[in-house]
């Protein structure tokens, strides 16, 4: 810190107060006009990118959308008449509209929570003083690269209901095929199981970045006084994880809910593309689309990801306030 | 200058954290005599990182076999001779195989370069700089992150139809070129690993605020942003909802390809799965060869979660 010598240049390292009034007394030299009109304005030139890109391409498109869900519009027609909240009422009255958001929970349910659950245990595994420690961190960041889409065509065959592997591992033990892609639960758990494929390691690794963070003497002194892996796990892993988790807790759900990939492409041929013969596992989003895309109505289908926008943002807050309650009661024990 | 990133790297406190954590692992008996890893351990470790790689090697069993093998119903491991047909007739078929991965490659290399670039300036400037309305701005980024950008794809696309883009690769690469993850990710971890002083000392040396981003900065993110790098490929390389609709056949990336391959030949399982397995071996090389670094960047980048 000895070197710096003007307070222009601690500017940069937020020194304190005495950032100078204008010395309009003393003359600057160009150079030093230049660096203090460079430390000014720099800092907000280097972030303008991500605000003008969002701006154009996130918030614009966002806002657009509650104007486009106000009005009749046909993709290529455009703009129709002003029809105000028509379009949101009649979403609200469609039978398909809250099959698909069942369809969206049960699948969120059953592949976030297991997944998550998972994942905090591998994690907790892995941090130990494991021979070839990249090895396994590798291995289990693996499916990561895998696309969902392809994650779906090898998982539609595997849970091909006449000739797949899982059926046929069944018949094997006596159990009767399970019909994953004519009914709606086998279908959500087949569903389910690919975005787990797909994103357990995933949360394990930023899980476990974060356990390696903890201090290792709180896990000594627990271990003097006695406490066994199993408390320590608890006492001191997971209040201190309570950031991370729910981070990992939020983008799980913020992508979940909003599971389009798989369900797209599930189920081989019968029903694949509209979520299933009967919609069995149509989500909010394939609907959104299939709305927009198929049956030509932007104003309905901007209207559905308004209501997806809101159930994300309810969703959320529970999830957040949820988290919260459940690691510090973690700290207690 | 050439200096500086050594510095960076062996002074940063990051480096002395995690310096400490080794040290301490290795000296105390509590530690390494508690918390190593018995078979247990190893077994559960096995059966996961199974699970994890038992569809590539099934992508393959498919993909080495014909449609009769898999309508037979027979159960086997041992890979069969029709491996390379299906190959070829992958290439071969109305996909556009290759024009897929050339638009994958070039809307993925130049989304991970934009987004690793703008990020950086970004996050050196939120952890680094002091400007009025910091706090305020570095909130509403984190804030982004929330809003769901797939939720904009109806006026996305009238925007993209508008500008006359549709069936462009541009369509996706400039809503992909900076991201509000990568700027929180950048901020985060410069936070911790360039320390205030090696800015000073570049700015004593008559660096401008670019220059000491480009020689002090880019530098020391080297890590993170290699990570950085690699999710930004991969997020891009298996997008496929946006891609599928304003992208047509000629434009489409892999995952669009896929999907053709499905709809084209709904029950040819060999063929699929072939592609499928195809479609993720250039990722797959990557990660083999760059997962130790990238492995090792999300270590150090989650420090503070």
């Amino acid at each position: 810190m000895t070197v710096s010598t003007s307070s222009t240049r601690r500017a940069g390292t937020g020194g304190p107060a005495q950032v100078p009034a204008p010395q309009q007394a003393r003359r600057l030299g160009w150079g030093q006009r230049m660096s203090r009109f460079d430390l000014k304005v720099s800092p907000y030139l280097y972030i303008s990118p991500f605000f003008i890109l969002f701006g154009i391409f996130g918030l614009a498109p966002l806002l657009y959308t509650a104007y486009v869900a106000v009005h009749q519009w046909h993709p290529i027609g455009g703009k129709g008449e002003f029809v105000g909240l028509d379009n949101f009422t009649a979403i609200l009255q469609q039978d398909q509209f809250w099959n698909a958001v069942g369809n969206t929970f049960s699948i969120f349910l059953i592949s976030t929570v297991p997944q998550l659950i998972v994942a905090v245990f591998i994690a907790a595994v892995l941090d130990s003083n494991l021979r070839a420690g990249t090895f396994w961190r590798m291995g289990v960041l693996l499916p990561y690269v895998v696309a969902p889409v392809a994650v779906a065509l090898i998982f539609s065959n595997l849970f091909s209901e006449q000739f797949g592997l899982f059926n046929s591992l069944l018949g094997m033990i006596g159990i009767d095929p399970v019909p994953w892609s004519s009914d709606v639960i086998p279908s959500h758990i087949a569903i389910a199981t690919m975005v787990n494929f797909r994103w357990t390691g995933y949360n394990t690794l930023i899980l476990l970045a974060a356990m390696q963070a903890v201090p290792r003497d709180l896990y000594e002194a627990a271990t003097i006084d006695g406490a066994g892996r199993v408390r320590q796990f608890f006492a001191i892993t997971v209040p201190m994880l309570k950031a991370t988790i729910t981070f990992v807790v939020i983008t799980s759900t913020i992508g979940g809910l909003q599971i389009f990939d798989e369900a797209r492409m599930y189920g081989g041929g019968s029903g694949s593309g509209r979520g299933g013969p009967d919609g069995e596992w149509k989500t909010i989003t394939l609907y959104l689309w299939e709305v927009g895309w198929n049956s030509t109505n932007f104003g309905r289908a901007a209207a559905i990801a308004w209501l997806l926008f809101l159930l994300i943002l309810l969703v959320g807050v529970v999830n957040f306030l949820l988290t919260r309650r459940i690691s510090s009661q973690g700290g207690d024990r | 200058m050439t200096s500086i990133p050594a510095i960076a790297q062996s002074a940063g406190p990051g480096a002395a954290r995690a310096a400490a954590r080794r040290g301490a692992r290795k000296s105390s008996p509590f530690a390494s005599g508690e918390r190593k890893p018995g078979k247990l351990t190893y077994t559960i470790l096995s059966a996961f990182v199974l699970f994890s790689a038992f569809p590539f090697y099934w992508s393959f069993l498919i993909g080495s076999k014909d449609n009769d093998f898999v309508y037979s119903g027979e159960f086997t491991l041992i890979p069969g001779p029709n491996f390379l047909d299906n190959v070829k007739r992958v290439l071969e078929s109305d996909i556009n195989f290759w024009g897929a991965t050339l638009n994958s490659l070039i809307a993925a290399t130049s989304m991970s370069v934009s987004v690793v670039l703008l990020s950086t300036l970004a996050g050196f400037s939120f952890a680094k700089l002091r400007f009025k309305g910091r706090r305020g701005l570095l909130v509403s980024v984190i804030a982004t992150m929330a809003v769901p950008t797939q939720l904009g794809i109806v006026p996305l696309y009238l925007i993209m139809s508008k500008l006359d883009l549709q069936g462009n690769l541009l369509a996706i690469i400039l809503p992909g070129l900076v991201t509000a993850f990568g700027v929180f990710w950048m901020t985060q971890y410069l936070q911790d690993a360039l320390p205030d002083e090696l800015i000073d000392a570049a700015r004593v040396d008559g660096c401008n605020l670019i220059r000491t981003f480009w020689h002090v900065a880019m530098p020391a993110a080297r890590p993170a942003a290699a990570m950085l790098f690699l999710f930004t490929f991969v997020g891009s390389w298996t997008n496929y909802m946006w891609p599928s609709i304003i992208l047509d056949r000629a434009s489409g990336t892999l995952p669009v390809a896929l999907q053709g391959l499905q709809s084209q030949y709904y029950t040819d399982y060999p063929l699929i799965l072939t592609g499928a397995l195809l479609a993720t071996v250039p990722l797959l090389i990557i990660f083999i060869l760059a997962g130790k670094q990238l492995v090792a960047g999300i270590m150090a980048g989650a420090v503070k979660g």
